[in-house]
């Protein structure tokens, strides 16, 4: 069984190149479902199949940026694209993302800020799980009311609508975004990037997890224009990032050539899958990954306060991390056959 | 005025590549190590590929920036290929809500 495994030529170590493939797919498949990149998910994926940890990160930046492109690429010809927005955002990001970098190091001097970040990070999740099924609440409390009145349920409502008032706020330069459907000052994409930019900076994450819900809840956008236009921020900073990590020594272009096979059919499935899945099923999905991920945070912090269950919880926390890459991928990829399999019949009629 | 609107996102959004620090990461930067790749082991493209890492991380980097993009776009082409084969409508989608 020699064949199933390959030595990576910078690492060193031999690798069971199907594991990369799966890995791809599955990231492939939520990367370019929800939008993001999705370190969280394969670090310790890449961790669990042999690679080291300073060359795990590396090569997952590396093939996010080719992921990135192929959903972006797919998205952009459904439209799901905001490309005036996605650089305007860029601008604030990077901005953002300098200032928390600055912060965090400035943080560090005084100590204990890992702790903190790591409770920030937290609570950061917790809040957008919050503010994602508060948003669904909202909405079927709408209908349940509409339909009680004897009203038609506006398929295209939203439950929170804090854009709304957002838009009233009318500082020039007023821009128009075609793709996004959204008319508003330029300033308030700039600020909610910079924001969420600042917090991708402290927490030391890409920050895709968390621009995607800004983009739905403060800017307007539809959930995916959202998911698309944030895809576009990630394929560029992914591309910023593999080239300062390769530069590093840190990337194995080998294993994230592997994983971009499976993340070319993954981002393809997953991206597609947006097109049969609405708004709102997107939203849900989301929020239970959020929910997973914070679970994942709090079960590698544990151990500070029971040193005794440290490889327990370790363990626990890549399982969970696994288990919800597999069934989120599973749940998206039947999701795409369904609705593949109607549209075809249709088209047969 | 609008070709050059889009002249200057364009610019932007090239010159924004190159902002330094903004690599995305989950995990803590990577260590200041210097790693050299074993090429005992190696023969052909992958002796070539790591004494390329060993020699100039510049070069090794360039080509590692290019053929990401490149592989991804390829890739991506052909799955379309496959996705339109089977006969999924890739140009469309209905509004889902707002």
């Amino acid at each position: 069984m020699d064949w199933l495994y390959v030595l990576m030529p910078i690492s060193g170590v031999t690798i069971f190149w199907p594991g990369l493939v799966i890995l791809g797919l599955g990231v492939g498949i939520i990367g370019g479902f929800f939008g993001m990149g999705g370190a969280w998910m394969v670090t310790p994926g890449l961790n669990i199949l042999g690679f080291p940890m300073a060359f795990a990160i590396g090569t997952d930046v590396a093939h996010m940026a080719g992921k990135s492109l192929i959903s972006t690429l797919r998205h952009g010809k459904f439209g799901n694209v905001d490309y005036k927005l996605g650089f305007i955002m860029l601008v604030g990001t990077i901005v953002g993302f300098e200032v928390g970098a600055q912060m965090i190091m400035w943080l560090e001097r005084l100590g204990k800020v890992d702790f903190y970040v790591r409770w920030m990070y937290i609570i950061l999740l917790a809040l957008i799980a919050w503010m994602v099924f508060a948003d669904v609440f909202k909405k079927r409390k709408k209908e349940k009311e509409l339909r009680a009145a004897g009203q038609e349920v506006d398929k295209l409502a939203t439950g929170i609508e804090w854009h709304k008032t957002l838009h009233k706020i009318k500082i020039p330069p007023m821009m128009h975004f075609k793709a996004a459907q959204i008319y508003c000052t330029a300033w308030l994409p700039i600020f909610v990037s910079f924001l969420t930019g600042w917090l991708a900076g402290i927490l030391g994450i890409g920050g895709g997890l968390i621009r995607m819900p800004a983009l739905i809840y403060f800017v307007g956008c539809p959930t995916h224009v959202a998911v698309g236009t944030d895809l576009f921020e990630v394929m560029i900073s992914g591309l910023y990032g593999a080239g300062t990590y390769t530069y590093k020594g840190r990337t194995e272009l080998v294993a994230a050539l592997i994983m971009l096979l499976g993340a070319a059919v993954g981002a393809q499935i997953g991206t597609v899958a947006t097109k049969y899945i609405k708004g709102y099923g997107i939203r849900i999905a989301f929020g239970l990954a959020v929910i997973g991920c914070g679970l994942s945070v709090i079960m590698k912090l544990l151990p500070r306060y029971i040193p005794t269950w440290k490889t327990l919880l370790d363990n626990s926390a890549t399982v969970l991390v696994l288990g919800l890459v597999s069934a989120l991928s599973l749940y998206i990829l039947v999701k795409m056959i369904q609705g593949a399999r109607q549209e075809l019949a249709m088209k047969n009629k | 005025m609008q070709a050059f609107w889009k002249k200057i996102y364009v610019l932007a959004g090239l010159a924004l590549v190159w902002v330094p620090k903004l690599a995305i990461a989950a995990g803590e930067k990577a260590d200041m190590i210097v790693i050299v790749a074993d090429t005992r082991r190696l023969t052909g493209w992958e002796a070539w590929w790591a004494n390329l890492y060993n020699e100039s991380h510049a070069y090794f980097t360039a080509l590692t920036v290019i053929t990401i993009p490149v592989v991804g776009l390829i890739l991506g082409l052909l799955a379309d290929v496959v996705m339109k084969h089977i006969g999924i409508d890739l140009s469309s989608r209905e509004l889902a809500e707002h």
